[in-house]
C-alpha cells in the first residue's frame, strides 16, 4: 500500500481491501495518471473540467432518477426480488446483442438485454401459472439460469479472436466511466420517460400498488400499469448496466428505496428522498471508485462503491432515523426506564407521607430506603433523579431528608391514583382478587393517559377508595395541592 | 349524478345461472339471484363456500364461466361508477406508506379516471366518508399506527367516498371491535334508508338475524335466498354448513353472550 492510503477514511480502505483485489476488470481508465494524490483527486473530479467525468456525474444522475423512483415502486410492492431477477436475466440479452454486432453498439445491447428481461419476467409469471411454485421459487430460477446463460455465452465471446471485446466486464461489476454518448442519451430517455409517467400516474400507481383488487373493482387498468411499470423497470435495469453491473443493480434499484421508506410515511416524499439518495450513492460511489483507482494499482468498479455507499445511508438511517432509528429507539427507552425509576421513587415517598397521615411534610432518607430494602447510597441516586426534576430537595446540607415540591407531590399523587384506580378497575371488572392486582397496577400506572385515566373514573363511578381501604387521590389533588388538605381529607376517610 | 332512469322498481343485481371456475374447477355453480333495491342482504356459508368468489364476480374482478351478471339491467363492468367494494382488510400491506386520508381519497378515483387529480369536491366528500366512520381525527395518520376496527373503518370510508348505490362488503365484522361493529351496524342502516342496496359476507349467525333484511346461503351452490325468517331455518342452515354442527344450540348460547363492555380490550 502506499503511503497516501493513511489519508484515506477507513471507508474507503475498506471498499478497496474489498474490491480491488478480486476484480479482473480491463476497464478504460478515467486517469492516466500513475501518481496521484487525494486532493488532486477531489478538485479534478467535482471541478467537471473532464468530459469524461461529466459523463459520469450525468450518468448517476439519471441512474438515480430511474432507481429511486422505479426503485420506491418496488419496495412498496413488495418486489424487490423481481428488480433483483431482472438485473440477472438481462445478461444473455447483452451478449446477444454484442454477437450480433459484434461489438459493443449501445442500441442492439439495450435491445437484447431489454427483450431478455421481458422474457424472463414471462418465464417467471409462467412457471407460477403452470406448476404450484410460489413466485420466490420462480424467481430464484430463473435468476439463476439466465444469469448462467448470459456468463457463458460471454465467457464465449471472449474466445472469440479478433473482436474488440472491452469493456464487456462492465455489465458484471459496472464502470461508470465507460458510459458512452449513447448511453447517456439512453439513460436521459428512460430518466424522464419515468418521471413523466409517475408524474402523470401517481395517484392510479398509488391505488394500484396499495390494492390491486380494489383498484381494478374502480375500473382502473391495473394489469396494464403493472406492465408499464415492469417495462420501465426493465429499460432502468438495462441502460444502467454498464454503470452498475447486473450483480448490482439490485442493490442500487432496493436499498435507497428501502431507506426512503424508513424515513417517511408518505408516498409522494419516498419517491423524493429515494431518488436523492439514490443519485447521491451514485456520485459518491463513482467518486470513490475514481480515487481509488488512483490509489492501487487495479482499476475498481463503480458497482461495488455505489451499492456499498448506498448501503452506508442505509445503515445510517437505520441508525439515526427519527422515529424507528436504533439510536433514538434505544434513547426512548432510557428515558422510559428514567421516568418509571422516578415515578416509583414519588411513589414511595407518597406512600411514607400517607402513613404519617400527611402530618410530616419531609421523609428521611434512610426510612424510604429501608421501606425499599436497598441501600442509603442506592435511595440516594434515585431521589437526584428527582432532585433534578424539580420534583423534589433535599432538606439539610447532608441531604437526609427529603421533600416533595408542590410539582412532585402533584405527579406522586397522579401516579398513586392511576395505580389505586387500576387496581379498583381489575378487582371490580375483571374478578381478580385484592392480592393479586398489585403487580399488574405496577406497570399499567405508568403508562395510562390522562382520557384513560378519567374514563376509567367514570366508568367506577368516581371511587374514593382503592380495595386495600387507602384513599384514591382525586383529579384535583393531582392538580393543586396543599398538603394540609390532603391531610384533612386522610382524616376524612378513617374514621 | 345518479342515473334518471333508476326507479325504485328497478332490479339492483340480477345473476342467471351464474358458474365461476378458477382454472376450469368451478366453486360456484348455477346461482340465480335477484336483489331489490333498498336491502341489506348477508351473505353466509362456510368456509370455502364461494362468498369472496360470488362477490368479485359481481365486481368484475372473475370472469363467470357460465350465466351472466347484470347490475342496475346492464352489464356488471359497464357499472363501476355504481358499486362500492369493500375487500377484506387482511388483503392489503398495511405498512404501505399512505395516509388515512390518501386511502379514503383512493375512493374517487373511479371518477377522476386516469389523469384527473382530486379536487376539493373530492376532499369535502372524503372528509364526510370520514366523519361516518368516525375516523377524522385520524386522517392526516399513517395506516400502519391503526387497529383492527380503524383500519376496516378506512376501507368502509373509501367505499363511501365512491358514492355508489350498490355496496358489497367482504367481512367487515372479522376482527374488530364493539365499538366499530356498532359504527358499521349504524351505517349500513343509514345507507339502507338512502335507498342503497347493501351485499355482506358474513359470519356470525346470531347477528345475522338482527342486522339483514335477507339472506343469502351459499354453499358451492345457492341454498336458500329470501326474507331472514324464511331463510333462518334449521334445514337450510344444516343443509348450507352440512353436518358438522348443531347450529341453533350454538346460537341459543352465543346469543347470551353478546353485550359485554371489556375496557381493557379497548386498551
Ligand atoms: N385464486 C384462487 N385460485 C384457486 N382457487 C381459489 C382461489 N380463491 C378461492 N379459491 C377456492 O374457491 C373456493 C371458494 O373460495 P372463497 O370464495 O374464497 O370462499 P369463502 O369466501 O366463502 O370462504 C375455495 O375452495 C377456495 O379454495
Ligand atoms: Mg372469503
Amino acid at each position: 500500500m502506499t503511503p497516501k492510503f493513511r489519508h484515506s477514511p477507513p471507508f474507503l480502505a475498506l471498499l478497496i481491501f474489498m474490491f480491488a483485489m478480486p476484480s479482473e476488470a480491463h476497464a478504460a481508465k478515467i486517469s492516466e495518471l500513475v501518481e496521484v494524490d487525494l486532493g488532486d483527486q477531489f478538485v479534478r473530479f467535482f471541478s467537471l473540467q473532464d468530459a469524461a467525468i461529466r459523463h459520469i456525474l450525468l450518468g448517476c444522475l439519471f441512474m438515480g432518477i430511474n432507481f429511486g423512483l422505479l426503485g420506491s415502486f418496488v419496495v412498496v410492492r413488495r418486489m424487490a426480488l423481481v428488480g433483483d431477477t431482472l438485473s440477472h436475466a438481462v445478461l444473455p440479452g447483452v451478449a446477444v446483442g454484442f454477437l450480433f454486432t459484434m461489438s459493443k453498439e449501445p442500441w442492439a445491447i439495450l435491445l437484447g438485454a431489454t427483450m431478455a428481461g421481458l422474457l424472463g419476467a414471462a418465464t417467471v409469471s409462467w412457471i407460477q401459472r403452470s406448476t404450484r411454485l410460489k413466485q420466490d421459487a420462480a424467481l430464484g430460477m430463473v435468476l439463476a439460469s439466465f444469469f448462467a446463460v448470459g456468463i457463458c455465452l460471454i465467457k464465449m465471446i471472449e474466445r472469440i479472436p479478433s473482436v474488440n471485446r472491452s469493456g464487456l466486464d462492465h455489465f458484471f461489476y459496472g464502470q461508470a466511466a465507460a458510459l458512452g454518448r449513447a448511453d447517456l442519451w439512453m439513460m436521459g430517455g428512460t430518466a424522464v420517460l419515468s418521471t413523466i409517467i409517475v408524474v402523470l400516474l401517481y395517484r392510479p400507481l398509488l391505488a394500484t400498488s396499495f390494492d390491486q383488487v380494489f383498484a381494478r373493482s374502480i375500473g382502473l387498468p391495473e394489469r396494464m400499469l403493472f406492465h408499464l411499470l415492469m417495462l420501465l423497470l426493465a429499460l432502468a435495469i438495462v441502460v444502467a448496466l454498464q454503470a452498475v453491473g447486473a450483480l448490482m443493480v439490485s442493490a442500487m434499484l432496493i436499498t435507497p428505496a428501502t431507506t426512503a421508506f424508513l424515513l417517511t410515511k408518505r408516498m409522494h416524499v419516498m419517491l423524493c428522498l429515494a431518488t436523492g439518495l439514490a443519485i447521491a450513492a451514485g456520485m459518491l460511489g463513482a467518486f470513490l471508485s475514481f480515487v481509488g483507482e488512483g490509489l492501487v494499482s487495479h482499476t475498481l468498479p463503480t458497482g461495488p462503491s455505489m451499492a456499498l455507499c448506498a448501503g452506508g445511508f442505509f445503515l445510517l438511517a437505520f441508525l439515526f432515523s427519527p422515529h424507528h432509528g436504533l439510536v433514538s429507539r434505544y434513547r426512548r427507552h432510557l428515558s422510559q426506564t428514567r421516568q418509571i425509576t422516578v415515578e416509583n421513587t414519588l411513589k414511595a415517598i407518597y406512600r411514607a407521607m400517607e402513613s404519617d397521615r400527611f402530618k410530616e411534610e419531609g421523609i428521611a432518607v434512610r426510612r424510604l430506603a429501608g421501606d425499599a430494602r436497598e441501600t442509603f447510597e442506592e435511595t440516594m441516586k434515585r431521589l437526584r433523579l428527582l432532585v433534578r426534576d424539580g420534583l423534589a430537595t433535599f432538606a439539610s446540607a447532608r441531604g437526609e431528608v427529603i421533600y416533595l415540591t408542590p410539582e412532585g407531590l402533584q405527579h406522586a399523587s397522579r401516579v398513586v391514583r392511576n395505580h389505586r384506580l387500576w387496581e379498583l378497575y381489575l378487582t371490580n371488572e375483571a374478578d381478580y382478587d385484592a392480592d393479586h392486582v398489585h403487580a399488574d397496577a405496577e406497570k399499567v400506572e405508568h403508562i395510562l393517559g390522562e382520557d384513560q385515566v378519567m374514563e376509567l373514573e367514570r366508568y367506577l363511578d368516581y371511587p374514593e377508595q382503592d380495595p386495600h381501604g387507602k384513599r384514591i387521590p382525586s383529579l384535583r389533588d393531582t392538580q393543586r395541592l396543599p398538603l394540609r388538605d390532603l391531610a384533612v381529607k386522610e382524616e376524612e376517610v378513617e374514621p | 349524478m345518479t342515473d334518471p332512469t333508476s326507479s325504485s322498481q328497478e332490479i339492483v343485481l340480477e345473476t342467471h345461472d351464474l358458474t365461476v371456475a378458477y382454472d376450469k374447477k368451478p366453486v360456484l355453480y348455477g346461482l340465480d339471484v335477484s336483489i331489490a333495491p333498498g336491502q341489506l342482504v348477508g351473505i353466509m356459508g362456510p368456509n370455502g363456500a364461494g362468498k369472496s368468489t360470488l362477490i368479485k364476480a359481481i365486481m368484475g374482478l372473475l370472469d363467470p364461466s357460465g350465466g351472466w351478471i347484470k347490475i342496475f339491467g346492464e352489464s356488471n363492468t359497464s357499472q363501476r361508477k355504481r358499486v362500492a367494494y369493500v375487500p377484506q382488510r387482511r388483503e392489503v400491506d398495511w405498512d404501505f406508506p399512505v395516509t388515512v386520508m390518501d386511502v379514503v381519497l383512493m375512493g374517487r378515483y373511479g371518477h377522476l379516471g386516469l389523469f384527473r387529480r382530486p379536487g376539493k369536491r373530492d376532499r369535502d366528500i372524503a372528509m364526510e366518508a370520514l366523519e361516518k366512520v368516525n375516523m377524522i381525527p385520524y386522517a392526516s395518520r399513517q395506516i400502519s399506527n391503526l387497529s383492527g376496527g380503524q383500519q376496516q373503518r378506512v376501507f368502509l370510508a373509501r367505499a363511501l367516498a365512491q358514492e355508489s348505490d350498490l355496496y358489497l362488503m367482504d367481512e367487515p365484522f372479522v376482527g374488530v371491535d364493539a365499538a366499530t361493529e356498532s359504527t358499521i351496524v349504524d351505517l349500513l342502516q343509514d345507507l339502507r334508508s338512502q335507498g342503497k342496496t347493501i351485499l355482506v359476507v358474513h359470519h356470525d349467525l346470531p347477528t345475522a338475524r338482527q342486522y339483514f333484511d335477507s339472506l343469502i346461503l351459499l354453499n358451492l351452490r345457492l341454498i336458500a335466498y329470501g326474507p331472514v325468517e324464511e331463510v333462518f331455518k334449521e334445514e337450510l342452515l344444516q343443509r348450507a354448513y352440512g353436518g358438522r354442527l348443531t347450529i341453533l344450540s350454538e346460537v341459543a348460547d352465543a346469543t347470551g353472550e353478546k353485550s359485554k363492555v371489556d375496557l381493557s380490550a379497548k386498551r
